[in-house]
Parts: structure tokens; sequence; C-alpha cells
């Protein structure tokens, strides 16, 4: 029976690629001075096991290279061989290696096999200098070198140990096989004179041993493969027998019979056994051809990105599914002689089918929802391999791990990550001769967390580095026209000029103004997630960058406004409060529009119709108006739209990709009605409407 | 027709094995290591166990020892998946009460053949 093996190779390279993530993982964690045995033993476990996998799956580069991995492996686990940093980077370029040669397998190429064998010699040269001389495994056991004879007849002497049969032997189904290999062609001999007497006999030893002859021409190697497993636990001989010696032997076989009853009973035994199982054979075969015949050729495997699901999750997905298609049914009943009378019940199926919907929409959008250890894996690496080539010494503390989020999300916000972190090593924290002058422990700290926050998911990245140098900021700030010289600025404002656009350079003028290298891309990427960046900074101490993401791109949960004529969305996360305009205090701040004093907080007041242009209509009197508080990067606004309308959850569309980018305008959405609505950005908002200053302008009026 | 046991930590061989002995006719059960495996076999009767040797929690040896610390699975056979064509590992199944041994890597059809010596 021939599977096709090419079913299970997703599968293999899955879980090989885990396997791969856990050696990193394991190998980056590994103190090689003192290696925790159990740590060893789950990298050796991960290597063994891609091995075994790519050798059973048939990519023999993959299991040839990672042979040498494993031999290593093997050795420092059998405690014969010591970690070093040498034998610990060599570990982690071979985990890249096996990586990079699965990839292309994967692809469906043929992977480029000059880095594999150069590491490969690498590790060779290691392992024959180490103090073990372990010889290379020698695959073939049986020993090629010695040509098997090949006798016209065989005579098999079998003499097991009593304990034979708790080792799961049992010598009828050896001897069945020899029966196979002897083409019916045999005789047997029982010699019972071990046997105790009835009384003291224990019917799970064995006490019978036999002489089994084959008269047929068979290689010797398949004798010895029958009795492979019990050479320890029984006498075997197999010696060459020759046919003319055969009389003799009925002759023996007779007087046997006359004084055992055991012998023929054996062998008639054994004669009916055999049949069963020839019959077994057949039915086996015809059922082997079954799935052999439907066996579906898997699609080579691309770029399919797929993910895990827990099964919990789809459960809940076939559930959900299910309360849909009785509201259907129900729906649809109601349907086919509906009147007038009836509208309670279609109103109470809709507000059903209005609940499934959203159910079955939550649990949709979990399936994509992925813990962030995915993105943090990598990071223990790069903290490594970057501090290792500077010089510094640094701990890496994650914290959150297990946060979701939407896997499209999680596969954009990897790169800036990368970038605040590589910042942070490169540029926050100092040499380890530095810190000690300043007091600081010589190793410095990234932590990464991340947790959920009304909705959002909040990435935090700090270290206990130098921190963001101020005046080098501004100064450098105003060199490029960034800021006017005399703008008074608070330290936040300060900080946040390096994720502007022309703040980055190329030339380093301190050691510390290299943080704006690219910020403005981090920021814009970031952004195009809906999502936000602040940083905060304290100069000594190190510096703290937060990222606040949605949690899905595709819904979110919205406030319907109307202005004028047009609808428009607010993200329901960044609202505070709604207030009428007649209830609240009004005060006009030099000369420019309103700002509100909201309790003890003066808020900047943006009117939408003004900013977008829009004829607000006069149904609604000034006084009725209603201001709704929102909140973004830290700052709150206060927008004047007509009137409130419903909240409901709404699918996100760009508005790039299907008309172009608009000032204060993250997306659109359809309406229940058809209508489109614009989905509004609230910094983007602020900064549009100029309201940012303006808080400046009222704090510092509140000060004064 | 028979109850296999098939436990290993990676879920392609796994698969494979699974498989390979369904399509042979048999009622396969699956287990990702050592604890698991045992849970199942003290559950239910099975005719044999196939066991990787290298698994996280418990592994094949320990498994093995157990097993046969069973009265009902006394003589069960119990076969050992393992790579380790050296000797050392072989020696350290048997004498934990291992019928036998597969050496990886095997496709369908040795895998098939093999445990023909340990059925019916």
């Amino acid at each position: 029976m021939s599977i096709d093996l090419s079913q299970f190779h997703q599968v293999f390279f899955e879980e090989s690629y885990e396997g791969l993530d856990i050696m990193e993982n394991g190998l980056l964690q590994l103190d090689v001075n003192a290696p925790d045995a159990e740590e060893i033993n789950t990298i050796f476990r991960a290597a063994h096991s891609i091995k075994g996998g790519a050798g059973t799956f048939g990519f023999t580069i993959v299991s040839d290279f990672t042979h040498v991995v494993e031999t290593l492996l093997d050795e420092v686990r059998d405690g014969k061989r010591s970690l070093d940093q040498g034998s610990q980077d060599l570990l982690l370029k071979s985990v890249d290696c096996i990586r990079s040669l699965l990839e292309a397998l994967q692809a469906g190429s043929t992977p480029d096999t000059n880095s594999s064998d150069e590491l490969k010699q690498k590790f060779e040269t290691l392992l024959s200098s180490g103090s073990s001389p372990n010889p290379a495994v020698s695959s073939d056991d049986g020993g090629s070198s010695e040509e098997p004879p090949k006798a016209n007849g065989w005579k098999v002497l079998f003499k097991p140990q009593p304990h034979l049969l708790m080792t799961g032997n049992e010598p009828v189904r050896m001897f069945r096989q020899l029966i196979e290999l002897s083409d019916g062609q045999y005789h047997t001999e029982v010699n019972i004179e071990k046997l105790p007497s009835f009384t003291s006999l224990d019917p799970e030893q064995c006490f019978l041993s036999w002489t089994l002859y084959l008269h047929n021409p068979v290689e010797k190697t398949e004798i010895e493969e029958v009795f492979e497993w019990v050479l320890d636990d029984a006498e075997v001989v197999i010696e060459a027998w020759s046919e003319n010696l055969k009389s003799e032997i009925e002759e023996q076989t007779e007087k046997d019979e006359a004084t055992s009853s055991d012998g023929p009973v054996q062998s008639s035994e054994t004669d009916s056994l055999d049949k069963t199982l020839s019959s077994e054979d057949s039915k086996e075969v015809t059922k082997a051809s079954g799935p052999d015949k439907v066996a579906v050729k898997a699609a080579p495997a691309k770029e399919s990105s797929s993910i895990r699901v827990s099964i919990d999750k789809v459960d809940s997905l076939i559930n959900m599914v299910g309360e849909l298609v009785i509201t259907q049914s129900m729906l649809g009943q109601l349907g086919e002689n509906f009147d007038a009378s009836r509208i309670q019940n279609l109103q109470e199926g809709l507000a059903q089918l209005e609940q499934n919907t959203r159910e079955l929409q939550e649990s949709v959008m979990k399936i994509r929802m992925m813990p962030i250890s995915f993105v943090f894996s990598r990071f223990p690496r790069l903290v490594r391999d970057v501090s290792v080539s500077l010089n510094k010494r640094i701990e890496l503390v994650m914290s959150g791990e297990h946060t979701e989020l939407d896997k499209t999300v999680m596969e954009k916000i990897g790169d800036p990550m990368v970038h605040l972190i590589r910042n942070s090593i490169d540029h926050g924290i100092e040499l380890p001769e530095i810190r000690k002058q300043n007091g600081k422990p010589e190793t410095g700290t990234v932590e990464l967390n991340a947790y959920h926050q009304s909705g959002n998911i909040v990435i935090e990245i700090k270290d206990d580095g130098a921190g963001l140098n101020k005046e080098k900021i501004l100064e450098k700030a105003i060199l490029k026209g960034i800021v006017d010289e005399n703008q008074n600025l608070n330290d936040e404002q300060i900080f946040d000029l390096i994720f502007q656009p022309g703040f980055s350079t190329a030339d380093q003028v301190s050691d510390l103004s290299g943080r704006g290298v690219g910020m403005d891309v981090v920021r814009r990427n970031i952004a195009s997630l809906n999502g936000s960046i602040e940083v905060k900074s304290e100069t000594g101490k190190g510096s703290q960058f937060i990222i606040r993401l949605p949690l899905t791109l595709a819904i979110l949960d919205g406030q319907l406004v109307r202005v004028g004529e047009q609808t428009f969305i607010f993200p329901l996360v960044s609202i505070v409060e709604s207030i009428q305009q007649n209830e609240l205090e009004l005060n006009n701040v030099g000369g420019q529009s309103d700002v509100l004093k909201l309790r003890d907080e003066y808020v900047p007041i943006v009117a939408l119709h003004q900013v977008f242009d829009i004829q607000t209509d006069n149904k609604v009197d000034e006084d009725e108006k209603i201001i709704v508080v929102v909140e973004s990067d830290g700052e709150k606004i206060g927008i004047v739209v007509d009137e409130l309308l419903a909240q409901q959850q709404v699918v996100i569309k760009s508005l790039e990709e299907n008309y172009q980018k608009v000032e204060g305008i993250s997306g659109a959405t359809i309406l229940g009605d058809g209508r489109v609505a614009l989905i509004v950005d609230i910094s983007g908002l602020s900064k549009l409407s100029g309201a940012s200053n303006k808080t400046i302008e009222s704090n510092r009026h509140q000060a004064a | 027709m028979a109850k296999i046991l098939a436990v290993d930590d990676s879920a392609s061989m796994r698969q494979m094995v699974s498989f390979t002995l369904k399509g042979a006719g048999h009622d396969v059960l699956e287990a990702s290591d050592g604890a698991e495996a045992l849970k199942i076999a003290q559950g239910q009767a099975v005719d044999l166990v196939l066991s990787d040797v290298n698994m996280p929690n418990m592994n094949g040896i320990e498994l093995c020892k157990n097993l046969r610390q069973l009265s009902s699975y006394k003589f069960t056979p119990i076969l050992m998946l393992t790579t380790e064509s050296a000797g050392d590992k072989k020696m350290e199944g048997k004498s934990a009460g291992a019928t036998g041994w597969i050496v990886k890597p095997f496709n369908p059809d040795q895998l098939l053949s093999t445990i023909k010596k340990v059925l019916g």
C-alpha cells in the first residue's frame, strides 16, 4: 500500500517552524555556563522531531543537516560536552539555516545548500574535536560488509528466557513469520524439558524451547529479523541446514510425536493460524486500497498563510451558525403567509437575527485573534544579536504575551516594534562602563508589555537607558525648521518632535539624536493601523514608547452623528462624554473659537461643519447642538454636531483604496440604508483644526 | 483489525502513523505524550502501543515502564519509534519492557509490515 505522504507536509512544516522557535527561544534563554537539563532536553527534542519528520517525509537535506545539530545537542544532554558562546552561536545559526531550508522546500524550490554545507562542516569539526569520538551513526545495523550466507535450509534454535512473554513478544507470532518465510515448507520440534509440574506451573512464564526447520532457501538476515527484538531475551541459534539431513530429522520428529503430545498440537495450531493470517492478509490488502484511490493530492503549499484555531472557537462558531439557521427558518416560515397581525413576531425574529449576526461576527473575529507572543517571540534573538554586536549587556523582559490581537494588525506591527527595540538598544541603553559610572546596573533592561485597554491593545516598550535629550531634540528641530524658536513647548511636545517627518536624518549629531531616524515612518505605519504612538522619557532614567492599536481593523464600534445632511461616525472608544451645548460654560480664549470649561479642564472646541465645510441645518437651535468630548493621544477636544444618532458596529472600508486619503477621516462605511458615512479620525481632526495648539493656549490660560 | 495507541509529540508523525494504520483497517487512538497515552491506556484496553521515545511530560521509556505495571498491559506489544539506531536507546527501551522498535525514518509500508509482527 502506498500512501501519498505529501498530505502531511503542511503539518510537518508548521510544526517544524514551531520547533525551530522552541529551539531558538531555548538557546537564547540557555545559560551556557550552567545549562538547565530540561531546557537542553527541550531543545534536543525539537531538533530530534524535525530530523525525524524530515527523514520520514523525504526531506533528506533537512534531516542530514539536523542530524549534526542533534548529535551535538545529544552530547550536551548526556553531559559529554559543555556549551560555550561559540557553540551556542553555531546552534542559533543552524536554526536559521534549517528554517531557510524548510522555507525553500515548502515553496517547492530546491534549497541552496552552500550555507548549510558550510555550517555542517563547522559542526563536524566541532564534533570531531570534542571529547567524545562519536562515530558517525551507521544507519544500517545489518552489517553490509558480511555477505549474508544463503543456505538451502535453516535450523533455528529458539530458547526463550522465562520472562519473554512479559516483553510483549509472543513466540507464536514469530513462528508465523517463519512459516511465511518458509513458504509452507517447515517443521518444528518442541523441547518440554524445562516444563515444571502442573502445580508449580506459572502460566505467565515461558518454559518451552523450540527447534524450527525451514526447508527452503531464505536469506539469513530475514530469519534474524524475525528474532531481532528478542536477542536479549532468548537464545537464538541460526544454522544452515541441508535437505539431506531431512530424513534423519523426520525420524526424530516421529519420535518426538510419540513422546510428546505438544509437538503435533503446536504445528497444527500454527498451521491453522497461518490460514487465518493469510485470509486476514487479503482483507488488509483490499481495505488498504480504499484510501489510496480517494487520497486527494495535496495542493502545492504556496504562500497560503494559515492560522491555528482552538477547537473551542470553532465549536462556538458552529453553534452560532446553528442558531442562525433556526432564526432563518423561523423568518422564512413567517414570510410564507404574512399579514399585519404578525408584525410582532417579525420584529422578534429580526431582533433575534440581529443578535445572532452580532454573536457570529464576534466569533469570527475571535478566530483572527492571536496572542501577541507570535510577534514577541522574535525579539529575544534580536536583542541578543544587537546587544552582542554593540558590546552591551541587555536583559529583555516580556509580559502580557498572551494578549490577543487581530492577525493582520499583528503582521503589520512587527516591523515598527523591531525598529523601536533596536533604537532602545542602540541609542537608549548605555555601554556597561557608562552605566556603572552613572550608578546603574551594568546590564540594561528592555521591557515589552502588552495588555488590553478599553477596546484597544496597548504595547509598551520601555528601557532604562539614558532617556531622550530634550535640549538636543529642540535644538535640532529648530535647526530643521520644524518648530519656531519662540514656540513654547512642553516636554511631551518636544519628545513628540522625534516623530515629525524631516526630523530624521542619517547624520548622528550625538549619541541620542539617532533616535529620530525613521521614527516618522514608525508613526505612519502605526497610524495606518488606526493606532497611535507616544513617548515618555526621563533623562538618565530611560524612555518608554506606548503604542495603542485597535484590536481589529475590520470592525469599529461607532457613534453615528448628524451634521447637516451628513452622517459621520466617531469611534466609540474615543468618546468621553456628550453634552448639550446650552448646559455649558463656553469661554472665548485669545479671540479664537470656543474653549469649553469642562469641570477643571479646558477643552478646545471644533465645529465639524466648519472643518469639513458642510452646510449645517438651521433646524437645530444653536443651544440644542451637542458637543461630543473625545480623547485622542491623551488630549481632549469637543466636537460640535447637530444630533446624536444610533450606536452601532460598522464595517470599515478603506477610503484610500476606494477614493483617496482625506485628512481627518480614517475610513468610510456603508449604512443600513445604503448611504456612505465617513469615519472621523479624531487625532487627525484635532490637528486639522489646530485644536492641539489651542490646548496649549488654554492650559497657559489656566495656569495664568 | 486492532486497536492501536499511537503516541508522538509530533503532529505530522502522528497523522502519518494514524492515517496509515486506519487505512489498514485498524482503530487508532492518538496521544501527544506519555502522560496522555497512559491515561488513555488506563481507560480502555488497546492491542498495541506505538510510542515515540523523546517526548515532553513523559517520554516513551517511562510510558513503557508505567504500562508494564498495569496488569492488563503485561503482555501487550509496545513498539518504540526511535531514530537512535545506536544500541543504547533500544536497550533502554527493552529493559523498560518494550517489545521492539521501529527505526525512524520509516515509510507507511515499513510501518505496516513491522506491526504485523506483533498483531494477531
